[in-house]
């Protein structure tokens, strides 16, 4: 049978008739039949895995490919993100690898044929001390010398483009200025993985929801069970049965350690779960993304008008996403002292997401010591904003078996050779 | 909140105290390889389950002291001290 390698298209057209009809829309992704071999498995049906998953089929034709994830699709921290999208980097590596992302969701709606609600609205890093404003025009320069448009603002300009924040040098953290990033802004993160997902579905790629990963089998390594390094890939093993595959990819995010020990691999890696907050909707008044490092606070105002906050990650390594008083007070004070006006404005809800912090701040992508198994992980609280450009780079890392040059410096050598990125600069709050 | 045991000043928040991560025997700086000394540096087990990991007590009695917590759960139990008679071998 021949497959479809486009799915149904969405058009206005469509949206009227279903619309006056009442019909149904059709089921956006299958439900694959369980098959016990494929040439890749990826662990992880969020932005990364289902990337992979869709560039490996679209750009390389490797279509005999399974996703599995113990929960369902963008269930981790593809949908506990803050959805915020920039490219405005401090190391060359860095920048040039985000950038391609940003080109990557400028033309998402029209590559997937679902709205991802992009919207560049620009984004500005406020600096609050001469240390700040120093290492914000340090960025700037970095990422003019590689095309990238940024640049330092003063607070008069700041006024104007945000007209909500004190800029007043009477505050406690007067706004000395800002990193300006045009280019920068928001999209809808669900759409995003919805969108991938239909994607690599239309192209025959079998997603396996509910199917958590107890096992990752290996032959030939140094450890029990023939794991760790020297060994070989075989499969995974399942809670719905064994996989065998020659090619395992693990995009588990926070998970990432439980599923590379699983094949003997050690990792640098810690998980500090990053919270969240959502205020009630109120009318748009905020047009840019706001973000304040010394203030361990970002901001930004979605379509339907609520504020979307996040801060720098719980200092301390857990896996559980329950969330702390300490965070909404702190958050809430700075967001204040930012915006003196919202303080009649009430939090409606919050949530924790899973982060996989290195020591770097950089990510660990490419091949391990053990034959077939490769990584995707360590994106901290970078992972959203990279989905794209990494499920390209990886599908290509897999194909061709060699490590694409824009992903070279983040493979897990460097740490054994200390070779290590240095974009911790760059993280939007401090840690 | 996370109700850390401090052994001097009794169960504080977490928030009081500072995280200084996993606990490894640190190798011999004298005679470590390259490869041993970045290991221990980098590499973490980052285990969901039982964790050893080592505080600092910052705004308290300045102890460094090791917990054994469940990193699922937040469950928490004081490992035997090093040098007490029921201390374990590593």
């Amino acid at each position: 049978m021949a497959r479809r390698t486009r799915p149904a298209k969405y058009s206005a057209f469509g949206l009227v008739r279903r619309g006056i009809t009442k019909q149904s829309w059709p089921r956006v992704w299958r439900e694959p039949d369980w098959k016990s071999a494929y040439d890749v498995v990826i662990i992880g049906g969020g932005v990364h895995g289902l990337a992979t998953a869709y560039y490996l089929a679209a750009n390389h034709g490797i279509t005999n490919v399974a996703v599995v994830d113990k929960a369902y699709l963008g269930s981790g921290g593809s949908g506990r993100n803050t959805a915020i999208v920039r490219s405005n980097y401090l190391t060359p590596e860095g920048v040039a690898f985000y950038d391609r992302s940003l080109t990557l969701y400028n033309s998402m709606s029209i590559d997937l044929n679902l709205n991802v609600m992009f919207s560049e609205r620009g984004h500005m890093t406020l600096a609050h001390t001469d240390s700040a404003l120093r290492t914000m025009n340090w960025r700037a320069e970095v990422n003019k010398l590689q095309g990238i448009d940024s640049s330092v603002i003063a607070p008069r300009e700041i006024k104007k483009l945000a007209p909500s924040l004190d800029v007043s040098p009477d505050t406690r953290y007067p706004i000395l200025g800002a990193l300006y990033h045009p280019p920068g802004g928001t999209i809808r993160h669900d759409a995003v993985v919805w969108g991938y997902a239909r994607g690599a579905d239309a192209h025959g790629v079998d997603l396996h929801q509910k199917t958590e990963v107890l096992d990752i089998l290996c032959e030939g390594g140094e450890g029990p069970d023939g794991k760790g390094p020297g060994g070989r890939v075989t499969g995974v093993r399942t809670s719905r049965g064994d996989i065998t595959a020659p090619i395992v990819v693990n995009c588990t995010a926070g998970w990432a350690s439980t599923i590379a020990g699983m094949a003997g691999v050690r990792l640098p890696i810690t998980t500090h779960p990053l919270q969240a907050a959502v205020t009630e909707p109120v009318k748009m008044f905020l047009p840019t993304v706001v973000v304040s490092g010394s203030l361990h606070v970002y901001v930004s105002q979605t379509d339907r008008g609520e504020l979307v906050f996040g801060a720098s990650v719980d200092p301390v390594a857990t896996y559980n996403m329950g969330g702390t008083l300490e965070f909404t007070e702190e958050l809430a004070g700075h967001v204040l002292e930012l915006m003196p006006g919202l303080s009649k404005m009430r939090l409606l809800r919050q949530w924790a997401g899973l982060c996989d912090m290195t020591p770097d701040y950089s990510p660990v992508m490419g091949p391990t010591p053990v034959d077939g198994f490769f990584v995707d992980v360590g994106w901290g609280t970078y992972g959203f904003k990279a989905g794209p450009v990494s499920g390209e780079q990886m599908a290509a890392c897999v194909a061709t078996n060699r490590t694409p040059e824009l992903i070279e410096p983040f493979a897990l050598s460097r740490f054994t050779d200390g070779a290590l990125v240095g974009e911790k600069g760059a993280a939007a709050v401090g840690h | 909140m996370l109700l850390v045991p401090c052994p001097n000043c009794g169960p504080r928040n977490a928030a009081d105290l500072t995280y200084r991560g996993e606990s490894h025997p640190r190798p011999d700086p004298g005679t470590a390889t390259k490869h041993e000394w970045r290991t221990y540096l980098y590499l973490r087990d980052n285990p969901s389950g039982w964790l050893r990991e080592s505080w600092y007590c910052s705004s308290g009695c300045r102890t460094h002291f090791q917990i054994e917590r469940h990193t699922l759960t937040g469950e928490i139990r004081t490992p035997p001290l090093p040098g007490s008679k029921t201390a374990g071998g590593t």
